[in-house]
């Protein structure tokens, strides 16, 4: 069994519709959520309507980038063989000082690493020429 | 007020094939499997297949129109299939209650089926496919690594252990406890499998916090009921179970588990209330719970948003026997998704039935007169029915 006859491809998210402007941004290195105009509250995943109030007008406000790890899961297996050659990998939910919740994974940090509300902040993976993905790594300095 | 579906249907029919990983019954269609269910359950109770007027047929299996062209149900009056995965099976006895009490059907066909074993290794290529979910998967959590339940649900287990401080070993109790049943149970897959809390410790950890003993069973099978007014009962073969609280919930939002307000929130914390009033049911009158198990910590959390005990009190409730047979609350009595069989939770309702009519054998819980059974499906939507005899 070769790599090369193995190997798939990773699954990538549409760039079309909301997800498209979504990952638009990230593209730009930037982790943009919505914000909307009628009662200022962040969201994400993105909607179309604001779920608070129902306002349909939102901006894209850039997040500070800075969130803490809120849980995780460990794969030890790949269950699309795309990702065999990363296990054992954690994907994190890390929650934004924005209040908005990111499903992604810590680069710099091995799962046994990870442990609950550690500062991370956002950094960038550019996949293919299309799609760059929102990650995260570890904040060295944590301000007291 | 009483409500107008309560005990207004029964479930007077159970089917079920033979469960397998592996051999000549995984070799076979799903189609052919979810007719002998079907056609078992029509049997069982007292009917033939034209007197079936319904179908309500499960999301992952074959339409409600092929179904009836090969069963010869000549007057398909009421088709409908619930989108709620592993909660469906409890939902559709909603729906024919509700079809069943407006009068729209009299004999209602519910059937589930899966080539679970036998497919799996396809579908693990094509993301997440289920409708409710794919949307929001497949953009924002497929590209990081995540594409099974057993990982979308072991990020709320593992918040739970963390604030609550719930341990492994009280996960390890749900799969001891479902273990301990299926040995008494010739059908379940894990018969003469006995597993004691230390195999459970050393087998492998596959999506942490779950172990591989956290995780349901992939097996090839189908189950079908046949529910039916309440009046016709007396004409039944079978001692009928009478349907007296059923209700159904999402979380919110039900299509991304990651941003809740309350991430331990699931359907099962609006429906439970709803469905224990309907039926004028206290938690102690329950003789037995029927807990769709896909994993061991969903068992916990279910016994915890159903309120039999408190939340993050749930992983103490489970120890020292408490839901085996014997204990206050027998859970699974056949041995659950985790050691019986997955036909989408349809074994839960079948199982149900059985101890109703008193047909447990040795694994009857004695004197047993109202029953609850739960499906759990997609990012934790919720459905709950109360059965009586």
């Amino acid at each position: 069994m070769t790599m090369s006859e193995t190997k798939h491809a990773k699954p990538l998210p549409a760039l079309t519709g909301l997800a498209g402007e979504f990952y638009g941004w990230c593209g730009k290195n930037e982790l943009r959520f919505q914000r909307c105009t009628g009662c200022a509250a962040w969201r994400h995943v993105p909607r179309e309507l604001c779920p608070e109030c129902g306002t349909g007008e939102w901006s894209w406000e850039r997040s500070s980038g800075h969130g803490r790890v809120f849980t995780w899961t460990v794969a030890t297996r790949a269950i699309h063989p795309a990702f065999e050659h990363d296990v054992p990998y954690a994907a994190v939910v890390v929650e934004m000082d924005e209040g908005v919740r990111v499903l992604s994974q810590v680069v710099d940090c091995p799962p046994d690493e990870l442990t609950m509300d550690m500062p991370v902040e956002v950094t960038f993976e550019a996949v293919t020429p299309e799609v760059t993905l929102p990650k995260f790594r570890r904040k060295l300095c944590e301000k007291e | 007020m009483t409500s107008p579906l309560k005990d207004r249907a029964c479930i007077a029919g159970i089917g079920e094939t033979e469960y397998s990983r592996g051999g000549p019954n995984s070799e076979r269609s799903l189609l052919s499997l979810q007719l002998e269910a079907a056609t078992r359950a029509i049997a069982d109770a007292g009917l033939t297949n034209k007197d079936v007027d319904a179908i309500l047929p499960s999301q992952y299996g074959r339409p409600a129109e092929e179904l009836a062209a090969n069963l010869g149900v000549e007057e398909l009056r009421y088709a409908a299939t619930v989108f709620m995965g592993g909660a469906s099976p409890v939902a559709c006895l909603q729906t024919a209650a509700m079809a069943i009490a407006v009068g729209v059907a009299t004999n209602v066909l519910i059937v589930t089926g899966f080539n679970f074993y036998s497919s799996r290794r396809v579908q693990a290529l094509s993301g997440v496919s289920t409708a409710p979910l794919a949307w929001i998967a497949n953009d924002y959590y497929v590209p990081h690594g995540v594409v099974a339940p057993a990982q979308w649900y072991s990020l709320i287990a593992r918040r739970h252990m963390h604030e609550f401080g719930t341990t492994c070993e009280q996960l390890g109790a749900v799969a001891v406890a479902m273990r301990k049943h299926a040995q008494l149970n010739d059908r379940a897959l894990m018969h003469g499998k006995a597993l004691t809390l230390e195999d459970y410790l050393a087998s492998p950890i596959l999506f942490g916090p779950y172990r591989l003993l956290d995780c349901c069973l992939e097996t090839d099978g189908a189950a079908a009921i046949v529910v039916t007014a309440a009046e016709r009962a007396g004409d039944a073969r079978q001692k009928p179970v009478f349907l007296s609280g059923v209700a159904t919930g999402h979380p919110y939002p039900a299509d991304d588990i990651t941003n809740r307000k309350d991430i331990f929130e699931i359907g099962l914390t609006h429906a439970a209330p709803r469905a224990l009033a309907m039926a004028g049911v206290e938690h102690k009158e329950i003789d037995f719970a029927q807990i769709y198990d896909c994993f061991t910590f969903e068992a916990i959390q279910q016994i915890e948003e159903m309120g039999f005990c408190r939340r993050g009190e749930g992983g103490a409730f489970v120890e020292g026997g408490r839901i085996e047979l014997g204990g206050e609350l027998p859970v699974n009595t056949h041995g659950g998704l985790l050691s019986e069989a997955h036909t989408l939770g349809m074994n839960h309702i079948t199982e149900a039935v059985r101890q109703l009519r008193g047909e447990g054998g040795a694994r009857q819980v004695k004197d047993a007169r109202v029953g609850l059974v739960t499906g759990w499906g997609d990012f934790g939507d919720g459905s709950i029915a109360i059965l009586r005899n």
